[in-house]
């Protein structure tokens, strides 16, 4: 077979072996924001959920008067109320589906940190640590996090959402391409 | 039926979030580093239809009186600067929050620290939140505005553009050659 004719032979291939599957999950997560909005009168969010585990934790330290009397945390004192029950019922979603599709798997270090890092799983711990720290911070300092800015309050034309994940995304490019260099993707 | 309000409901939605995030490969470290590398475009290609599909719902609840809007106020200095430090967090964690709640959930335990660090993360904005209430929150304050509001255009017109300039971006994405890194 001639080169060009594998090519075209390979391009109908590829097109037959379009992945469908990331446009129904996309097109589910948009239904689902329908109940969130109709039934459940909350817009599906994360961080604002999760920063309020920070009152647990931080008690003992600052003690429990500071952490009631906080400006932040006092409009929503920690609870087992919808939105944390929301991130429980995420994370057995998340396990379940793991495990039915047989994709669970434990992962100390992704290959495409390493093939750019190195082994230290040091370096990765704290990345990952202080990403984490850093993404809540500019989260609540936003508003809202990818769920919570990026898809409810973007299927709502906010304003605020649509700066803050044009921003995300144009900065998240810059530093990719810093961080990883041109033409150094990751490929999943 | 108070039960189901307060309990099953909401562990029922996060439940079908947790699994479709799973489910799209969002919550594959290289699936999403790979969005910012251009290499990969599955994080997009959930996140608009999300967008696309739930706002047209949405603003047909609305207009039915079964819905209303949560919009978030649009105070840019913090929208913009905490957009940046979530940014560059985005790329050296290798997920977002809701995504990496999930990982952390499939077995990811570097994804389970970043969890650990978004809860010391929001202890230290809770102790910062005075100041940046005094001096972030109030500048370039426009409050809860909307893009058809502020632009005169209808939702509609706004969510076809969307819907348009997501077919041109999918189109173009997935008749490329992949790449031979």
């Amino acid at each position: 077979m001639s080169t060009s004719a594998k090519i075209g032979a390979a391009a109908v291939a590829r097109s037959r072996a379009v992945d469908v599957s990331p446009y129904w999950v996309g097109a589910g997560i948009g239904v689902l924001s329908w109940a969130a909005f109709a039934i459940a009168k909350d817009p599906l969010g994360v961080t604002g959920p999760l920063s309020r585990f920070g009152q647990p934790v931080a008690a003992p330290i600052l003690g429990a008067d500071a952490v009631a009397g906080n400006a932040y945390w006092s409009p929503m004192p920690f609870s087992w109320d919808y939105g944390v029950l929301f991130l429980v019922g995420m994370v057995a979603g998340a396990f379940v589906c793991s495990v039915a599709t047989g994709t669970f798997r434990l992962e100390f270090m992704p290959r495409f940190w390493r093939e750019r890092f190195g082994p230290s799983l040091t370096k990765r711990a704290l990345a990952a640590f202080f990403g984490g720290a850093a993404l809540m911070y500019g989260a609540r300092l936003a508003g809202g996090c990818t769920s919570g800015h990026g898809i409810s309050g973007g299927l709502q034309l906010a304003l605020s959402s649509w700066v803050f994940l044009i921003v995300i995304f144009a900065t998240a490019l810059v530093v990719s391409r810093l961080v990883f260099g041109r033409g150094r993707g990751a490929r999943a | 039926m108070m039960a189901y309000a307060t309990f099953l409901l909401p562990l029922a939605m996060g439940f079908a979030f947790g699994w479709l995030l799973h489910r799209g490969r969002v919550t594959n470290f290289e699936v999403i580093e790979g969005q910012f590398c251009l290499k990969d475009f599955t994080m997009l290609k959930v996140m608009l239809p999300a967008i696309v599909v739930g706002g047209i719902g949405v603003f047909a609840l609305v207009d039915l009186g079964e819905a209303k809007y949560y919009v978030k106020d649009a105070n840019l200095l913090a929208v913009v600067l905490g957009a940046v430090i979530f940014g560059v967090a985005l790329v050296f964690y290798g997920y977002c929050p809701g995504t990496g709640l999930a990982a952390a959930a499939t077995g990811s335990l570097h994804a389970l620290l970043g969890v650990v660090g978004m809860v010391f993360g929001a202890v230290v904005y809770a102790i910062s939140f005075d100041w940046v209430k005094a001096h972030i929150l109030p500048v370039w304050s426009f409050g809860k505005v909307r893009i058809p509001e502020a632009t005169g255009a209808p939702d509609l017109v706004w969510f076809a553009l969307l819907a348009l300039g997501a077919i041109v971006l999918f189109f173009i994405v997935e008749g490329r050659r992949p790449s031979a890194s």
